[in-house]
Formats: C-alpha cells, sequence, structure tokens
C-alpha cells in the first residue's frame, strides 16, 4: 500500500517571514545568454482588490528551452549562469515584477515543441493549496499551436499570455485574477 | 526520445479545496471556474533544486540565531521525506517558519497584543540527508487569535514548505501538536475531507528524539507525491 501525499495548507499571511528570505525577483546576471524580459502585474481578488500578501514562484527554461534539471535529457546547453527560479512577492499595492530572459521551447508530449512559457505558482493567504499557472509570450506564432493553450477555451488563452506594454520595450504586464469573470487561468497540476 | 514519467495525482478527498467558506479568506480568493487538467510535461516534472545551496547550520536551530536564548519549550522537530513510494526525498531544501511562545509573529501586519521575542525570529531551513531526513530545533509556538470569527484561535503550528524534486510536487503545509484542544475547531486544520490525512499533519511526540535534560522530541514525516508507473513520450 503506497503513501499519500501530505495535506496543503495556506502559506498564512505571514509566510515572508519564512518564504521571503530568499526572494529571488531577477534571474538574470552578466553572463546570461538570452533576451532580457522584466514582467510586472497585479494580483487581485475577486473584488478587484490588491492582495498584498502573495508570492509567486517560477521555474523556467534557459534561452536554449534546456532546464537546469537532472531529468531534461535533451542535448542542449546548459547555462550555468541560469538556474530558471524565480520567487516574487507582492507589494502593499498587490504588484509584483521580476526579471528574466525569455525561455526557448522545450518538448511537450507528442515531440513537439511548446510555446516558450514560464510556470508560475501562486501562494497567498485564503489559499489553502497553491494555484497554478502558465505565463506566455505575446507576437509568439508558436502559441496559436501550444498544446496547453489549446487545452483551455479560446476566450480564457489571453490571461496565460503577458501584454506588451506601449512604447516600452524589454517589459511585459501579466496580470493575475484570482476569481471573477476576467479570472486567470488556473491548472489541475495534482498537489 | 526521452520519456515524462509524470507526478501521480492525489485523491481528492486527501488535499483542500479551494473554497472552504469556514476559512473566510478563501472566499475571495478561491477560483471561480474549473481549473484546466494540465498533463505534466517537462515544465512540471522539472524543478529547481538547491542542493548545492550553502546552508548556514545555524539555519536549522531556530533557538541559535541571536546572542540569547528564546523563551519557551525547547523543541526538536524531525522527520522524512518520502514520495508516495517511500523512496527518500534526498537533499531537498525545506523551510519552516513559526510565532514565537506567546503566539506573535515577527511580522510587520500581525497585530496580536503579545510580546515579541528579541532572541526568536521564527523561521529556519535546511536540506534533506541522503535518507530523506531533517531536524529543526526551535520552541514551541504559542497558539494565537486570528480575526476569521468569534473567539477563533489558531492552534499551534508550525509552516511547513517543500520542493521535493519537481515543480509537480512542490507542497507548502503546516505541522501541528498532539492534544492540541484548539484543532476540532480550527477551519484551516479542517479543510481536509478526509480524516487520516488530516491526522497526518499532527505530528507525533518522539521519546527517541526527546533529549534529556534538554528538548521534547516530535516527529513529522512529509510525503510528496510520487511518481506514475508508465512513462509518457516525449
Amino acid at each position: 500500500m503506497s503513501r499519500q501525499a501530505t495535506t496543503s495548507q495556506t502559506v498564512g499571511p505571514f509566510f515572508s517571514i519564512g518564504m521571503g528570505t530568499a526572494i529571488h525577483d531577477n534571474l538574470v546576471s552578466a553572463g546570461t545568454s538570452g533576451e532580457r524580459v522584466t514582467i510586472e502585474g497585479h494580483l487581485l481578488d475577486g473584488d478587484g482588490i490588491s492582495v498584498p500578501d502573495a508570492i509567486l514562484e517560477i521555474w523556467q527554461a534557459n534561452s536554449h528551452g534546456k532546464y537546469a534539471h537532472p531529468e531534461d535529457q535533451q542535448d542542449k546547453p546548459v547555462d550555468p549562469s541560469f538556474s530558471g527560479y524565480g520567487r516574487i512577492p507582492t507589494d502593499d499595492q498587490g504588484k509584483f515584477r521580476f526579471t528574466t530572459i525569455k525561455p526557448g521551447p522545450v518538448p511537450d508530449l507528442d515531440g513537439k515543441f511548446q510555446a516558450p512559457h514560464i510556470v508560475a505558482s501562486v501562494f497567498a493567504r485564503g489559499l489553502l493549496r497553491r494555484l497554478v499557472t502558465r505565463i506566455y509570450f505575446p507576437d509568439e506564432p508558436a502559441n496559436a499551436t501550444d498544446f496547453v493553450l489549446n487545452l483551455v477555451e479560446a476566450s480564457r488563452r489571453e490571461t496565460l499570455i503577458a501584454k506588451k506594454i506601449a512604447g516600452v520595450s524589454g517589459k511585459l504586464e501579466w496580470n493575475v485574477i484570482l476569481q471573477g469573470p476576467n479570472e486567470t487561468v488556473f491548472f489541475d497540476c495534482g498537489l | 526520445m526521452a520519456k515524462t514519467v509524470t507526478y501521480r495525482r492525489p485523491n481528492p478527498d486527501t488535499q483542500p479545496p479551494y473554497l472552504h467558506p469556514a476559512y473566510v479568506s478563501s472566499l475571495k480568493r478561491a477560483p471561480s471556474k474549473s481549473l484546466v487538467y494540465l498533463p505534466h510535461t517537462l515544465s512540471e516534472v522539472t524543478g529547481p533544486t538547491f542542493a548545492n545551496e550553502p546552508m548556514d547550520v545555524k539555519a536549522c536551530d531556530l533557538t541559535r540565531q541571536h546572542s540569547g536564548e528564546p523563551l519557551g519549550e525547547r523543541i526538536i522537530v524531525s522527520g522524512r521525506v518520502l514520495d508516495e513510494e517511500g523512496r527518500p526525498l534526498r537533499h531537498s531544501l525545506i523551510e519552516v517558519w513559526q510565532a514565537n511562545a506567546a503566539g506573535r509573529y515577527l511580522h510587520k501586519r500581525d497585530q496580536h497584543d503579545a510580546p515579541l521575542d528579541p532572541n526568536f525570529t521564527g523561521c529556519g531551513h535546511t536540506l534533506t540527508d541522503a535518507e530523506g531526513r531533517y531536524r529543526f530545533v526551535t520552541i514551541r509556538p504559542g497558539a494565537y487569535p486570528w480575526g476569521n470569527h468569534h473567539n477563533a484561535w489558531r492552534p499551534a503550528h508550525i509552516h511547513f514548505s517543500l520542493f521535493g524534486a519537481a515543480f509537480a510536487s512542490r507542497l507548502v503545509t503546516q505541522m501541528y501538536f498532539p492534544g492540541d484542544p484548539l484543532l476540532p475547531f480550527d477551519p484551516i486544520f479542517n479543510c481536509t475531507a478526509d480524516e487520516s490525512a488530516r491526522k497526518r499533519l499532527i505530528s507525533l511526540f518522539d521519546w527517541e528524539t526527546t533529549i534529556p535534560s534538554q528538548a521534547l522530541g516530535f516527529k513529522f514525516d512529509i510525503v510528496l507525491a510520487g511518481r506514475d508507473a508508465t512513462p509518457m513520450e516525449t
């Protein structure tokens, strides 16, 4: 008889004393290869009220589409200056911002490639378990054939695609709406 | 072509729902639309690894992070991190945070009228060893009131954050103490339908790790999602 995974519990309102010690909102250093991008946004609840006590964790491949993880067996270069992991709290106004590089494409389950994306977890007071979502990139032709985006009804797909900011290059906007008509698409990833 | 061995999905009764009305904070933060089932790809079966991060030994002893000793009952919390097949999660990051013995967090938003302890920060981290074992020295946290409902008190608890080997196995949970009279009344502890799953959040008093004249031992094992048997082609 196998065991069952331990039950999730909320991070609560005071997680920043524990999880806040390892804030990692700049994934890029001088040697990192790839196109720099700063992604910023606002985290809102079902009443449109800012969520100041949330934390976002992100995970992504490097610019070649290779994860810094032993199970990524692809014959692609590792970037020693890029871990692919970030942890970003929301501020008192419920806003967050991080700087990374646009990841390269990684394989899907059929041997094709997924569109470039970042996977993300949202933790907050009020969330008994994390929410899982993804961040895709605008003007990316591969979005049209990405198998995960195609699991989502067309009218909601745009919640997963970061938006360009008029007149600003190197910066994208991506908001997280926890509940309501414009709710961000969240995935069932298991735990 | 590489194969992706996906992670097992939990039995729904053993994990909390997002919306649990008794936990008032979930009302406006739980998603209202159905989650979209996400098959695990390389993006989900990989995840950050911290095995090579430098670890300060003081990070796993929360009683030695200041010049003096914190007030409260010194305890040792230890256990193993395993997957659902019982395999140890080796060199895996665990983070903990908790209130002090008076039930107060060192956090600007904690308004509880109880004293801060200048000798207690209340957070720590460590890596599991080659057998998946971990050990923290700390003090027993106090219960504290919160605004969820009239006369609401959280049972004493320690928050645990675990990464395991992949994004798909990420878990944040809370460890409780045996015999706590507040447990039956706590909407967070009681959010999960399955009683045995709830009970696994309660640590066990443990003579084996209790140190004479020093500290009581509590054992808390944590299980992260295991792997599916059948690999998916990628």
